[in-house]
């Protein structure tokens, strides 16, 4: 095994891949695109978990990442019925539809 | 080796996150992401973590994506007028501008020096055998309510796409 890759490249890497998330959650109008960015950032965040893992040797990373895997796995059933009862109902999926809330 | 194995999974990571966010369908952006999943997959492979990386493959890239992509067909899907938010155009260009304030400052106050060193990973690092040994002494109540929680997800999302509760 040669020379390993300085833990910082990830890091850099995992923040770039953030914001582009957060970019794309900001300003996206489909609900489905803004969900696949908050996955997006779910799985920076897990490479940066990672990254750190291998660097202290510390399996505690890599079961955080299992973690977020399983709330990710929720999200996507309850998300993804929250935006077919939208559709239902509003026959969009455009979240600058959904002003219910706005007073 | 190893530097030219980041690079290509990291530039393609990135493109694909770009162009998804940036792509006017919602299925050529579920495709994309399902590229950006694979070369993440590609990275937790190289960084020691292959249990983690062949669940990346089968969870996110398999499951999650492939239920995305059901829904999209599923409702028929198309961009209409702009795919950009049309409300707060200036909230959003200051939000981005603080973004990328926030990460440009973060970045520059990354001390290379202060980083942890590297130590020597053991034998059997992020084998099923060490992630299953862990999983189940360590973190046998997390995982234990993970298993709550993921039956609250099938509840709900059975209940929100019912037709009449």
């Amino acid at each position: 095994m040669d020379m390993p890759v300085p833990l910082h490249h990830y890091l850099i890497l995992s923040g770039i891949l953030f914001s582009v998330g957060v970019v794309g959650v900001l300003t996206r109008r489909n609900a489905i695109v803004v969900y696949m960015c908050i996955e997006l950032m779910l799985n920076s965040v897990n490479l940066t978990l990672i990254a750190f893992s291998r660097q202290l040797g510390d399996l505690n990373g890599q079961l955080f990442t299992f973690m977020v895997m399983a709330v990710a796995a929720a999200e996507a059933a309850v998300g993804l019925g929250i935006i077919i009862a939208l559709f239902r109902n509003r026959q969009s999926v455009d979240v600058d539809d959904v002003n219910l809330l706005k007073g | 080796m190893q530097l030219l194995i980041f690079y290509g999974f990291g530039f393609l990571a990135l493109f694909s996150g770009i162009a998804m966010i940036m792509s006017r369908q919602p299925v050529t952006s579920a495709l994309l992401m399902i590229l950006n999943m694979f070369c993440l997959a590609g990275l937790y492979a190289q960084l020691g973590a292959h249990l983690i990386a062949a669940l990346q493959v089968m969870v996110y890239a398999g499951a999650i994506m492939v239920l995305v992509l059901f829904v999209i067909m599923f409702l028929n899907l198309r961009e209409k007028a702009g795919i950009v938010s049309k409300h707060g155009v200036m909230t959003q260009a200051v939000g981005i501008a603080v973004l990328g304030f926030v990460i440009t400052a973060m970045v520059s106050k990354l001390d290379m020096a202060k980083l942890p060193a590297a130590k020597a990973p053991a034998a059997d690092f992020g084998s099923v055998v060490a992630i299953g040994r862990v999983l189940f002494t360590d973190y046998l109540l997390p995982f234990e309510i993970t298993s709550v929680l993921l039956l609250a997800a099938i509840v709900g999302a059975v209940v929100l796409a019912k037709r009449k509760v």
